[in-house]
């Protein structure tokens, strides 16, 4: 047996189309060695968690680019809670104010990167977070 | 019951609790059951030890072809049919992982636009991981997960670009093998592989230039099988899988099939095969931990190393120093 | 090497022209095949137009703004939709839920699209509306909304982006299939020539494909073979290409790299030329010309020391302006981060004006044309993008093409090349990879849409379906379908519909009935 491979569900939800951001990084991860799955464009929130819940993931990640950051994060996040999936990282990235970064974060919004941001610095951020997680899971007994 | 205690771990209290909500069907538990499964976690043997008597209700069907045939709006357009005739699905999409990185990126989950909210299907993408026996263990597992969480059709896709993807359909009771118009010239120098392995054709796209020619292909190459009475000629059915056209004629085809299997009792020689190569596997990979596994293995393949290399002995006087009954 | 990751000579001689000919590669401005320029005066007989994309909020917000800037001496109107608009969902449609007002006005219906020109005369302005899915059905509102000012159409300029190819390749608004997407191009192009003769019916983008990703000469190639696309589309449907193609115009990225940008709009306009008059047979000179739009990278912008973005625009822009563009929108500086403010848009729009009046450049026609290295990367532009026009015609054509992914796929690869350069550091970014700043803050200011819009327009499609004629209305509806089916002429049968005060939604929702939707196969 090798170590449990990271899988991430990378989506870009709302009604925008610019999926340059979201392919990139998808590809990045996988470089990175992560299994991607990438679900396309104008995903809800139902669809998202459906996906996350199926394919069993460590991480989610959201790119966004209209203003329905403020709309779509929280959703996502209640949907994981709702259907007992705490332990999945959500991030993601885009055009996000600093002051909705914060209120996201209270919320329990993992790092939201903004744009420049190293590929590298992304994939590192989900490797350590997804670890550490898991190391808490394990540590309880999950399977 | 089963009998026997399963190999490896022993079945504790979770394996039993996840094996129940598997049971039920509930989307987490299969969801885990088939990660644990994927990664050969020491769990995983328990469990599927659990679940086997729940297994062998589903209709398998494998769907392969080469990149650009479709294979996902094909299986898209199969679930649609299926769930209309209120049968449940399971899926197991397979794509190659990066052999340099180890990395995937798994695509075909959008492809097949399933109406989000049906819990009738369940999806699941799966990276070949680049090691052949591992994968088509894993896809039968996987398949045993599905089958016994109640789905009723379990449709497993690859890419048929590699001699992994064609052994993986083999966990299927019936192969489609999926070709579209541009594949035409590509037929003749296809992997034999793929084109041997079909129980079914689709010619998929059917409504572009260039389909008669591919299905007068797929026809001519068949005609030169030698085949009895008895034989299955697997039929070439004409899809267009982005408007549904020809899939329900896909069906009753792939029902043919069955039906002659049953017939010539070939469904049960395929899983007879299926159940003998999963013992081998699993012995094999059993004993390769017990021979290699261990610390003490380590240090006996060292010394036998170093005897093969100062003469005192030959790999092969080695290697039968290791088999069972053999050690010292 | 360029932004492209093109590598560039050191130096450029006169002795690699490999038999340029001046009359027949270059010529004059005004000269086939039109290398130069397309008038033979340039700016010192028409200056460019300053255009500005604007909208934001509800019809009512957007219009107080547009008087603001007619008052201002501006003559042309460039109208942003709003996310649910430009995909055709009704304000109080599910999806568009927290994007109503957003990112562009909200339209949803014909008393939207009055109460936005409430008060301006569309006989006396043209208007640019950047609408693709859903633009024959925003072109009937707006004729629509003419005529209750007592306009007839034939007095209405402007333009619809409606350029539905780069849709699918790049920005991915589509909604219906292709083939019927192009049907619906097609019917308008006939409806404009007839009914609409100022109206430009296709602004063929190559902005979008670049803001995707892709490079200077995939942007050139995809654009100009979207444009001969629908060049084909009008020539099946049995019109006189003569007929439509003078009224279809382009609209291309001006990116970082000043000497590509400035080769990539001289190439262009000689290939369109070479191709209207050799391959498609135009006679008229106006279909020969290839007149367009540049809006300056918005990807080149940086979140990183924002006040930087004022000189990167200045730059893309004046490679624009050096190219011969006939319109120009430079970005303002804030908007990696948010829609612009008041500030930084006045400050784009100065930009402009500096670069017109204050440098000199305006008053001599393509000043760089002749340089060795100008000439010799126009040529080899060209060149490159003949050969993927060879491919693409190779593998079946663009709509095949789109279909198979292989633009997205192109396109994602070297977004992906890039990104990969820039984060090793073989493509510098000032502030983002190289002269960082460490803890930065951000100091300009953001603009903040507030939330009402998308109650109010909630509330007043409510009221307008309560009080519409329900007979009138499914009668409208059902003669929009009947013409999706048996193939008549769409526009007539949307604007009596949106005079009937069927929605944008409810019009989309009745051509889907019809003609499905499309679903894109994501590729790397």
């Amino acid at each position: 047996m090798t170590e449990r491979k990271i899988r991430v569900l990378v989506c870009k939800p709302g009604l925008d189309g610019h999926d340059r951001g979201a392919k990139v990084v998808a590809a990045a991860l996988r470089d990175a060695g992560m299994e991607v799955i990438y679900t396309g464009l104008r995903q809800t929130p139902s669809m998202i968690v459906e996906s996350a819940m199926q394919e069993d993931v460590d991480a989610i990640g959201l790119s966004m680019h209209s203003a329905a950051h403020m709309t779509i994060f929280p959703k996502v996040l209640q949907l994981l809670n709702e259907k007992g999936l705490q332990h999945i990282l959500l991030t993601g990235g885009g055009v996000i104010p600093d002051e909705d970064i914060v209120a996201l974060s209270t919320l329990g919004v993992g790092r939201l990167f903004g744009p420049g941001t190293p590929m590298a610095d992304i994939a590192v951020y989900v490797k350590d977070e997804v670890g550490r997680r898991r190391a808490e899971r394990s540590a309880a007994g999950v399977l | 019951m089963t009998d026997g205690a399963p190999l490896a771990s022993t079945v504790d209290a979770r394996v039993r609790a996840l094996t129940e909500r598997v049971r039920k069907g509930e989307p987490s538990a299969v969801a885990r059951a088939l990660t644990l499964v994927e990664n050969r976690e020491p769990v995983a043997a328990a469990l599927l030890h659990e679940l086997w008597p729940d297994t062998g209700r589903a209709w398998r069907l494998g769907i392969t072809g080469p990149p650009g045939a479709g294979k996902s709006t094909l299986v898209a357009a199969l679930i649609a049919h299926f769930r209309k005739s209120g049968r449940t699905v399971g899926v197991i999409a397979v794509d190659p992982s990066s052999p340099f990185t180890g990395g995937a990126l798994l695509g075909d989950r959008v492809r097949m636009g399933v109406a989000h909210g049906d819990s009738g299907v369940f999806i699941r993408s799966m990276a070949s991981r680049g090691d052949l026996g591992g994968l088509c263990a894993s896809a039968q597992e996987a398949c045993d997960v599905l089958d016994a969480s109640g789905k009723d059709v379990i449709l497993i896709e690859t890419v048929g670009v590699g001699q992994t993807e064609v052994e993986v359909v083999h966990a299927a009771d019936s192969i489609v093998v999926v070709l579209h118009p541009e594949a035409g010239d590509a037929v003749q120098a296809m992997k034999a592989g793929l084109m041997e392995i079909a129980d079914v054709y689709a010619v998929n796209k059917a409504d572009r230039p260039g389909a008669d020619r591919l299905e007068q292909e797929i026809l001519g190459m068949l005609g030169l099988r030698p085949h009895g009475a008895d034989t299955w000629l697997p039929p070439v059915v004409r899809v267009v899988s982005t408007t549904t056209v020809g899939v329900p004629d896909l069906v009753a085809a792939l029902e043919k099939h069955r039906a002659h299997q049953n017939q010539t009792s070939g469904t049960d020689s395929r899983r007879v095969r299926r159940i003998e190569q999963r013992i081998r596997l699993l012995v094999e990979s059993e004993m390769r931990s017990r021979l290699f596994g261990r610390p003490e293995a380590a240090a006996r393949l060292a010394a036998l190393v170093a005897d093969v290399r100062a003469g005192r002995t030959t790999p092969y006087g080695a290697a039968s120093h290791i088999l069972p009954g053999n050690e010292p | 090497m360029t932004v492209s990751l093109r590598e560039v000579p050191e130096l450029s001689d006169p002795f690699d022209d490999e038999g340029r000919d001046f009359a027949k590669d270059i010529a004059y401005p005004g000269e086939y095949p039109y290398t130069r320029g397309i008038h033979r005066t340039g700016y010192r007989g028409k200056m460019w137009t300053m255009r500005q994309f604007a909208g934001f909020g509800s019809a009512a917000d957007t219009n107080a703004r547009y008087k603001y800037l007619l008052g201002a001496g501006q003559t042309g109107l460039s109208v942003a939709f709003d996310l649910p608009t430009l995909m055709g969902y009704d304000s109080d449609h599910e999806f568009s839920e927290g994007e109503v007002g957003k990112c562009g006005v909200a339209i949803a219906c014909l008393d939207d699209m009055k109460r936005l020109f409430e008060g301006i005369p569309l006989d006396k302005v043209s208007t640019s509306m950047t609408i693709n899915s859903p633009a024959a059905i925003l072109l009937a509102m707006y004729v629509a909304a003419a005529k209750a000012q007592g306009v007839t159409p034939n007095l209405l300029r402007g333009t619809v982006q409606n350029d539905i190819l780069k849709e699918y390749i790049a920005q991915k608004e589509y909604i219906f299939p292709p083939v019927p997407s192009l049907r619906i191009i097609t019917d308008m192009m006939r409806y404009c020539a007839d009914d609409v003769p100022q109206w430009n019916t296709i602004s063929v983008s190559g902005y979008h494909i670049r803001e995707a990703g892709s490079t200077a000469v995939q942007e050139l190639a995809f654009t100009l073979l979207d444009g001969f696309t629908y060049v084909e589309c009008g020539i099946k449907a049995g019109m006189d290409v003569d007929e439509f193609a003078p009224r279809i115009s382009h609209f291309w990225n001006a990116h970082q790299d000043f000497f590509e940008e400035l080769c990539k709009y001289r190439a262009g306009r000689r290939i369109w030329a070479r191709h209207m008059r050799e391959k498609y047979g135009a006679t008229d000179p106006k279909s020969w010309l290839l007149r367009f739009h540049t809006q300056t990278a918005g990807v080149s912008l940086t979140a990183q020391q924002p006040e930087n973005n004022i000189v990167r625009t200045a730059i893309e822009a004046l490679s624009a302006v050096l190219g011969g563009t006939q319109s120009l929108h430079t970005n303002s500086m804030d908007e990696t981060l948010a829609l612009p403010t008041e500030k930084s848009v006045k400050i784009a729009l100065r930009t402009q004006q500096i670069i017109a009046y204050e440098t000199g450049v305006a008053h001599v026609i393509d000043p760089l044309g002749g340089s060795w290295y100008v000439e010799k990367l126009t040529d080899q532009m060209e060149k490159e993008a003949e050969e993927i026009f060879a491919k693409v015609e190779q593998m079946g054509g663009v709509v095949r093409c789109i279909e198979e992914g292989w633009f997205q796929r192109e396109i994602a690869r070297s977004a992906y090349e890039y990104q990969k350069a820039v984060d090793k550091g073989d493509k510098v970014i000032v502030g983002v990879n190289k002269f960082v700043e460490q803890g930065e803050k951000l100091t300009i200011e953001l603009l903040k849409i507030d939330a009402s819009t998308e109650r109010s327009q909630t509330e007043r499609l409510k009221a307008l379906r309560a009080r519409r004629d329900a007979a009138k209305w499914s009668a409208a509806l059902e003669a929009v379908r009947a013409a999706c089916v048996d193939g008549s002429n769409l526009m007539p049968r949307l604007v009596t519909a949106v005079e009937a005060d069927a929605t944008l939604g409810e019009i989309i929702d009745t051509m889907k009935s019809v003609f499905g939707t499309y679903e894109e196969t994501p590729e790397f």
